[in-house]
């Protein structure tokens, strides 16, 4: 039998975990103890399956585990007792069930690292040690937050369903946010020393896809996969081969998924048809623009310029502002660029970015001195934690 | 658990009469909607009102006004109930008076 890649793994492990966690906690009745069950299976799989290969029925075999680990909890604690007595374990998992999966996870009344956390234990069944290490943090934190917050849903009482109507916007901007921070995350440490144990993009990706599956006619959800995916489509030309990142202007478009690309502009365009727009829908659409251009100057800046101004409609920030006077530059001339940028000063003063941004503008307008000032000043700002933060929070546009 | 702010206990000085009437009619009109889920409900007597003992410096150490001097202040309770955390906060979200709720599950 051939051994298993480790993506090979992976990618089993989170078809079949998140299912499992699902069918179980109605049956258990219980989130935290049908949660535990899946873990201990999934630890077990990543001992076995290496060695023997991955069984030709990975969710019954992880199911077996599961029941088994439950029957031995029913007998040695009484406390488990009322509740598995009663569970009718059925001979395979049930129907997907994962959207409450994912809602309830990602509660609004539980802290976002432990939404994070929860996510992607509970859904794609990371185990606390992989997590620890994407997130370059002790597994012992990230086993504390995962224990604090299970026990939050069951002394709080955080539901284990779909939310209703009146709060299901609130309640999947939460879900939302999650997948795209994931999604950050990974993006941002690509070709760091997290990359090699574990691509959260994948991860996100395989959220936001599930998510899309789940809930076809949320437009937002279709913006934050056509969002994720035209990212990761850019990634093999995004560093040079000494690992140092090169700007889109010199990316070899060559080297980009054009399928990717396409696929994800299906999905911008059956979302924009709703007429519900979103900021992941134009975030995905102004990303578009750049995927879709053949060479840097056929980038289409007008359109981009008209998706910024409606982005920041509807939801208004510093960080897009200044993105769109990037923007702006291409369209009416760094002059009227820079008095945009100009105007963010008081904001995003200690951003290096907007020094960096202004250097730029300010060599295009032939004013070589005051570039390499702003360039300095941008320099001075690069080894800060808080512009570091700033930086993990926005996405890479360029 | 009610919680008044500075902010708003200066708004709620700051009503005429009138404003005052309708801002207590709100509160009186949100028990009655939800009077199936609530058990029973207690306002409290403003801040300076309280007296704290304190047991953990060795003598009960006595003094006058609230634990935290905080601009933040306990000013009553309700005690409701309901299936799951996503009810009790659709009711603390529909609450009409201080700006601040907090909900915690009773022990059993």
């Amino acid at each position: 039998m051939t051994q298993p890649s480790h993506a090979e793994l992976a990618r089993v492990v989170r078809d079949h975990a998140g299912r499992l966690a699902a069918s179980l906690v109605p049956l258990v009745g219980d989130f935290a103890t049908a949660e535990d069950l899946v873990a201990d299976a999934v630890e077990a799989a990543l001992v076995h399956w290496p060695v023997d290969g991955i069984p030709e029925r990975p969710d019954a075999w992880l199911y077996t585990v599961a029941r088994r680990r439950g029957l031995d909890l029913l007998r040695r604690e009484s406390r488990h007792r009322d509740k598995l007595a009663l569970v009718p374990w059925p001979a395979e998992p049930e129907p997907d069930d994962r959207l409450r999966l994912m809602f309830t996870c990602c509660h609004p009344a539980l802290p976002r690292t432990a939404q994070v956390a929860l996510t992607l234990r509970v859904v794609c069944g990371l185990t606390t040690a992989q997590i620890a290490k994407a997130f370059l943090v002790p597994e012992s934190t990230v086993g504390q937050r995962i224990t604090r917050a299970k026990r939050k849903i069951s002394d709080a009482g955080i539901p284990y369903r779909i939310p209703s109507a009146d709060d299901l916007a609130d309640r999947l901007a939460d879900v939302l946010a999650v997948i795209y921070l994931l999604f950050n995350e990974g993006y941002l440490s690509t070709g760091g020393p997290a990359a090699q144990s574990r691509d959260l993009t994948d991860d996100a990706e395989f959220l936001a896809a599930l998510l899309h599956g789940l809930m076809p006619t949320e437009p937002e959800v279709a913006g934050l996969l056509a969002l994720i995916r035209l990212h990761r489509a850019r990634v093999a030309a995004r560093f040079d081969p000494d690992g140092g990142i090169v700007q889109l202007q010199h990316q070899d478009r060559t080297l980009w998924d054009h399928d990717a690309i396409a696929d994800a502009g299906r999905l911008i365009a059956r979302a924009a048809a709703q007429k519900r727009p979103g900021p992941y829908q134009l975030q995905a659409a102004i990303v578009a623009c750049h995927a879709e251009a053949g060479h840097w100057d056929g980038t289409d800046w007008t359109q981009i310029v008209v998706l910024y101004d409606m982005l920041l409609h509807l939801a208004p920030s510093p960080v897009t502002r200044l993105h769109r006077a990037i923007a702006l530059r291409y369209v009416t001339g760094p002059a009227a660029a820079l008095a945009e940028v100009d105007e963010l000063a008081a904001i995003l003063g200690d951003y290096y970015l907007f020094h960096a941004t202004r250097a730029e503008l300010l060599r295009g307008l032939g004013r070589p001195d005051d570039a390499r000032k702003a360039d300095r000043l941008a320099l001075e700002r690069t080894a800060n934690p808080a512009e570091q933060s700033l930086l993990r929070q926005r996405l890479n546009w360029m | 658990m009610f919680v008044e702010t500075e902010q708003f206990e200066a708004e709620l000085a700051a009503m005429d009469d009138a404003e005052r009437e309708r801002a207590y009619g709100r509160v009186q009109q949100w028990f009655a909607d939800h009077h199936d889920k609530i058990v029973h409900h207690r306002h409290l007597m403003p801040a300076d009102s309280a007296t704290t003992v304190r047991l953990d410096r060795g003598e009960p150490l006595i003094t006058d006004g609230p634990f935290v001097e905080g601009k933040e202040i306990v000013s009553g309770y309700a005690e409701i109930e309901v299936a799951d955390l996503d009810e009790a906060l659709r009711l603390a979200r529909s609450w009409p008076a201080c700006p601040l709720v907090e909900i915690r599950p009773i022990a059993s």
